[in-house]
């Protein structure tokens, strides 16, 4: 009856081993079908009945993996809310839930207000009447501390830059709007002014969110995976990075099942290192297990660091292993550079791994070690940034009214000198808007008061 | 000595633009009606500048023609020149504009207002309103008439003790020499009223025979001029100029000389002015960056010499106003035939009223017009118009008629002087519309013709057309989707290749075909792929295909803005007694008593937990 859809990460924040993102509204079931890939193909979401699980992936608008999901799916009215509802199951941890999120998002599913599914429950008739206080409690209660989060998050460097923004993008909509009410005084738009601070304010906003990303980068930590065939020097290379010997390393294939964690720093950055199983077919139940496991920390990795033996060259083995990380984030660590024989040429590499970082070292003579740590920062500190650039606070709720605004940014300057000034200023708008919610402003005002300001107007 | 002099259902008082268009409204939807105003010889009077429309107020000017007001026919019979402006820049902020021969712009309403049945027009001012109980009980006059009422609407315009100001010289008075209300003010406090005092100014008229035109700039009408009503016969008759001059350095001296005899800095004026328009030397003042500023000479009317200086609204004294003319190219030796001057006037703090324009605490009181805050004659026609229909609504124990911003400007425009606290006089823009692309001046009719019908002020003629209209829209609209070509068509492509547009690579209905810039309505008329219909259907199946897209994407928004629009609060709700409520909302909501959730949402103050617990309280009560 409500109707749009909403999402947010309904389970605490913090380490648990599950994360729960729920969804409701009129068109979850679909929106969530066009980035889940199940595991038996052929399996249609919208073809499954209430209070169904599913297994699968959760991928982005390019079908790449965020992450193994269970779905449980509910429909309406038999639902928390009385509307369709979805509940995404991923991988515990800040960085998993918030991911899956993230792109269900990007699918034109909004992030909920404090409180809405439950607003939504008893609108739909799913609560009791005499619950109605116990309602407008968890609303107020919800409210209230976004609030607080969001002001201690505003305050300094961030409030600074989102003003700024504002203020921008201010200025470009009272360009336009100007020029549309008062077209005697101020005559037509200056496209190439409004395209150049359009441009500005889209980069501002990117790097807002790249800093944003890199602070949380910074404060949540990364978990690397390492992978490869047995013996390629996985263990070895465990050690080599936390200098000590955490792993044991034998030159027996197949020396590590369980998987061996530790946490390190890695140019400020806290890492969770996980050396894994070698993956290769095998009969024995407890190494099977190991790989299993493997595969399991593989799908948690922000980086997987994949790594070949140059004495024994490229095989059927690590093609196949390959396959099973091509999607993540990686980099190719080339192992065992002090042996004479080598096995692996550049263009070999060149047309398997096209663009992929590659890294070619000795673990044992300790060399490319130092390159391998740079590429490990490059590769998650998406982006370039300098290192006394801002370092800023950026929630959820932020992040999202800045991708939103951002968007509409990109729309206005793809149609810009292409439609007419008046639907121009549906974009612009849009991206006002958007901006406007992260202080709960209304910007329109603004707007106005701001023709007035820089044009000189009147009878 | 107070004597009886009769009873109506509705009074107006006031027959400025809102007045007129409120009197006309209740006598034509059956009440009998009397209009009271302080001269007879000046209603409808155009205190300022001489045009009517433009960015927003078309839009305006249209919806009240649509509903079945005045002021659209009116202007259409007494226009000097017509021109639609911001051509090119989209059908949202596209709008027409007409020089108005003032003169004969008071000499037609005042016919229709004599021709109207039902209404009785009477030259008094009137001074104290009486109330019973909380309800308008009658007005008295200066003279002694008292005259009882079941709704009265209030449109005094800038009239509400008057003050006028040039220079260093200031005196009560109204607008063109008249005499201002005095007494009216006090009556309206006693009520418990909170009044306010606002400022505008206009600039002086000068005699065309001292101009030299050839220093300047013409701008003529359109070739082909357009209307401003759905139902006017076709303007067909010689257009006046306009002509354009500017200010220079020299002017500026000058304004900046004698700034220490200007009111706005002596401070004698007090009232509150409005940004958008400011004085000229304000102008000079805050933008001194700028060594020249535009001025447009516009004729007052055919049978006159006066003319208006736009862009020279001023209030210095009368001598530093000529030597400030003399120095701008093509009025060196020019006349003054009317001093420039500011005029502060009393209003009443709109928040105070509800969404059908009746007073929330006085029932039975309509105000309407500059009365309410607003500058503009379209602006005060529309809410006349709006404020005579709720008073006989109400006579007749009928709903109010209360418009979305969603479906019009009106709408807008009410909703914001209701909800915001209006602190400088407040004018449409189009940039107050949230729904802009949906709020076109071309599609008004479709907008509002059926809400005019059902109130009955449509009448017969003007709703046989608008169906007929709709009509062919939706045959025409229809034809153009079914029909559709392929790649294979030969015709289509030559066709396609002599517009220098690309060819079509799937089946293409012609109606997504004029999506394409380089494409035309008329090109399809050419072709005979449409009948060449009247131009106002041809324009308006363009601008729904062209603009499919933007329009479905803002009717989206619309549907979702509507939700909280229809959830209707209780209006005797006791906000104390809803649990959860935060302290700052419970104030606001008592002050504003919001119609529906969606105008408490846009009250300062009230935050989206607030909003959450009205909603939550609506739905308790539903199931209880
Ligand atoms: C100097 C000046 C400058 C202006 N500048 C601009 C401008 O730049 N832009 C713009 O858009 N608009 C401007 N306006 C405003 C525009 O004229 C008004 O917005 C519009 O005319 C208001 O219409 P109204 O019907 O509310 O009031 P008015 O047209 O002022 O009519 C008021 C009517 O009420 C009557 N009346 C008042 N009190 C009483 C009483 N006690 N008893 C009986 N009758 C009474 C009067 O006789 C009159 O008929 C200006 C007006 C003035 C005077
Ligand atoms: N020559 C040479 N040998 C290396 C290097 N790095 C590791 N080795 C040797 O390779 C063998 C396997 O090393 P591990 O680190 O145990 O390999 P792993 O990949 O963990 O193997 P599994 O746990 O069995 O999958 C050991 O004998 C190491 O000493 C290197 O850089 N050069
Ligand atoms: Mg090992």
């Amino acid at each position: 009856m409500i109707g749009d859809d909403i999402a947010a990460i309904s389970t605490a924040p913090g380490e648990g081993g599950i994360a729960i993102v729920r969804l409701s509204g009129n068109s979850v079931i679909e929106k969530v079908e066009q980035i889940f890939q199940p595991y038996r193909a052929g399996i249609k979401l919208s073809d499954k009945e209430g209070y169904s699980l599913s297994l699968g992936w959760l991928c982005d608008e390019k079908m790449e993996i965020i992450d193994e999901v269970l779905l449980g799916l509910m429909r309406a009215p038999r639902s928390y809310t009385g509307e369709d509802v979805v509940e995404i199951n991923c991988h515990g941890g800040t960085l998993p839930a918030r991911r899956c999120l993230e792109t269900v998002m990007r699918q034109g599913i909004r992030l909920a207000q404090p409180g809405e599914f439950t607003r939504r429950a008893f609108l739909n008739g799913r609560l009791d009447v005499s619950q109605a206080e116990a309602v407008i409690e968890v609303i107020r209660a919800k409210t209230e501390r976004g609030m607080n989060l969001a002001l201690k998050q505003l305050a300094g460097r961030n409030s600074r830059e989102i003003s700024l923004l504002e203020d921008q993008l201010i200025e470009v909509n009272a360009m336009l709007e100007a020029s549309l009410d008062f077209p005697d005084e101020v005559g037509d738009l200056d496209y190439s002014v409004a395209q150049g601070k359009l441009r500005e304010v889209k980069n501002r906003i990117d790097k807002l969110l790249l800093a944003g990303e890199r602070a949380e980068i910074y404060r949540e930590g990364i978990n690397v995976a390492i992978c490869g065939k047995p013996n390629v020097g996985k263990s070895s290379l465990l050690n080599a990075l936390l200098r000590k010997e955490k792993a044991i390393v034998t030159s027996v294939p197949g020396t590590t099942r369980d998987i061996i964690e530790d946490y390190i720093n890695i140019r400020g950055i806290p890492v969770k290192l996980r050396d894994t199983a070698g993956i290769r077919f095998t009969e024995d139940l407890v190494e099977r297990i190991g790989i299993e496991r493997s595969q399991e920390v593989i799908s948690e990795a922000d980086l997987v660091l994949f790594i070949l033996d140059v004495g024994t060259g490229i095989d059927q083995e690590d093609r196949e292993i390959y396959e099973k990380i091509e999607k993540k984030n990686k980099i190719v660590l080339v192992n065992k550079e002090d042996l004479e024989e080598k096995n692996i040429s550049e263009t070999e590499l060149e047309q398997l791994f096209p663009g992929v970082k590659i890294v070619r070292g000795s673990i044992i003579e300790e060399t490319g070690l130092e390159e391998l740590e740079e590429s490990m920062e490059k590769a998650v500190l998406s982006g370039q940034l300098q290192s006394d650039d801002m370092e800023v606070m950026i929630n959820l709720r932020q992040k999202n009214a800045l991708l939103t605004a951002k968007r509409h940014i990109e729309d206005s300057l793809a149609v810009m000198g292409k439609v007419s000034l008046d639907c121009l200023g549906v974009d612009i708008w849009g991206a006002l808007e958007a901006l406007g919610e992260i202080n709960g402003k209304n910007l329109k005002e603004e707007v106005i008061e701001r023709i007035f300001h820089d044009f000189c107007i009147g009878k | 000595m107070i004597y009886k002099a009769g009873s109506y259902e509705v009074i107006v008082i006031g027959a400025g633009h809102a007045g007129c268009e409120a009197a006309l409204a209740s006598a034509r939807m059956g009440c009998q009606t009397l209009l009271v105003t302080m001269s007879i010889d000046h209603i409808a009077l155009m205190p300022c500048n001489p045009s009517i429309g433009g960015p927003a107020k078309a839009q305006v000017v249209r919806e009240i023609d649509a509903l079945g007001g005045e002021m659209a026919l009116n202007i259409d019979k007494a226009n000097l020149q017509i021109r639609t402006i911001n051509t090119g820049k989209g059908p949202a902020v596209q709008a027409l504009r007409a020089q108005a021969d003032k003169r004969q712009y008071h000499l037609e309403m005042l016919k229709t207002l004599f021709n109207q049945k039902k209404l009785d027009i009477l030259m008094a001012e009137v001074e104290d309103i009486e109330l019973s109980a909380a309800r308008v009980k009658a007005i008295v006059t200066r003279t002694g008439a008292r005259f009882e009422c079941q709704a009265l609407v209030l449109t005094t315009g800038t009239y509400l003790k008057g003050r006028i100001i040039v220079g260093d010289i200031s005196f009560d008075g109204g607008p063109g020499n008249q005499f201002p209300a005095a007494r009216l003010s006090e009556s309206l406090k006693r009520m418990g009223l909170r009044l306010g005092r606002f400022k505008t100014g206009t600039p002086p008229r000068i005699d065309s025979k001292s101009v030299d035109f050839s220093e300047m700039i013409e701008q003529p009408g359109d070739i082909r001029p357009l209307r401003f009503s759905f139902i006017s016969p076709l303007i067909n008759r010689p257009q006046l100029s306009c002509w354009l001059t500017h200010s220079n350095k020299k002017t500026h001296q000058i304004v900046m000389d004698n700034l220490d005899r200007a009111p706005m800095y002596t401070g004698i004026i007090k009232g509150i002015g409005t940004r958008y328009c400011p004085s000229f030397e304000d102008k000079v003042v805050r933008f001194s960056h700028k060594d020249s500023h535009q001025l447009f000479i516009e004729p007052e009317g055919r049978d006159t010499d006066e003319m208006y200086v736009q862009g020279l609204n001023t209030s210095l004294p009368e001598d530093v106003q000529i030597e400030v003319l003399k120095s701008i190219p093509g009025l060196e030796n020019v006349r003054i035939m009317r001093t420039g001057y500011a005029i502060e006037y009393d209003i009443i703090y709109p928040s105070q009223l509800k969404l059908s324009l009746e007073c929330k605490t006085v029932e039975g009181l309509f105000t309407a017009g500059q009365i309410n805050g607003t500058s503009g004659y379209e602006e005060a026609a529309a809410q006349g118009l709006i404020a005579g229909i709720n008073a006989a609504l109400q006579v007749k124990d009928r709903e109010p008629l209360v418009l979305k911003r969603s479906e019009s400007y009106i709408g807008v425009m009410i909703d914001d002087l209701i909800n915001k606290e209006i602190e400088e006089p407040y004018r449409l823009l189009t940039s107050r519309a949230e729904y802009r692309l949906l709020l076109r001046q071309d599609n008004a009719d479709l907008r509002l013709t059926e809400k005019g019908r059902q109130i009955g002020l449509v009448d017969d003629n003007r709703w046989m057309a608008y169906q007929q209209k709709e009509e062919i829209l939706e045959v025409e609209s229809n034809e153009l989707k079914f029909s559709s070509f392929t790649p294979a068509d030969e015709e289509m492509a030559e066709f396609l290749s002599y517009k220098n547009t690309a060819a079509i690579r799937d089946r293409v209905s012609l109606w997504e075909l004029l999506r394409r810039p380089e494409l035309s309505i008329y090109d399809y008329v050419g072709k005979g792929w449409l009948r060449d219909n009247d131009p106002d259907i041809l324009e308006q199946l363009e601008i729904q295909a062209k603009y499919e897209g933007y329009i479905e994407k803002q009717k989206e928004q619309v549907k979702r803005f509507e939700k909280l629009e229809n959830k209707m609060l209780p209006p005797d709700l006791n906000y104390d007694e809803v649990y959860g409520l935060s302290q700052e909302a419970v104030q606001k909501l008592k002050i504003v008593l919001p119609a529906s959730v969606g105008q408490a949402s846009r009250i300062a103050g009230v935050n989206p937990a607030d909003i959450n617990v009205l909603l939550i309280f609506l739905e308790k009560k539903r199931r209880k």
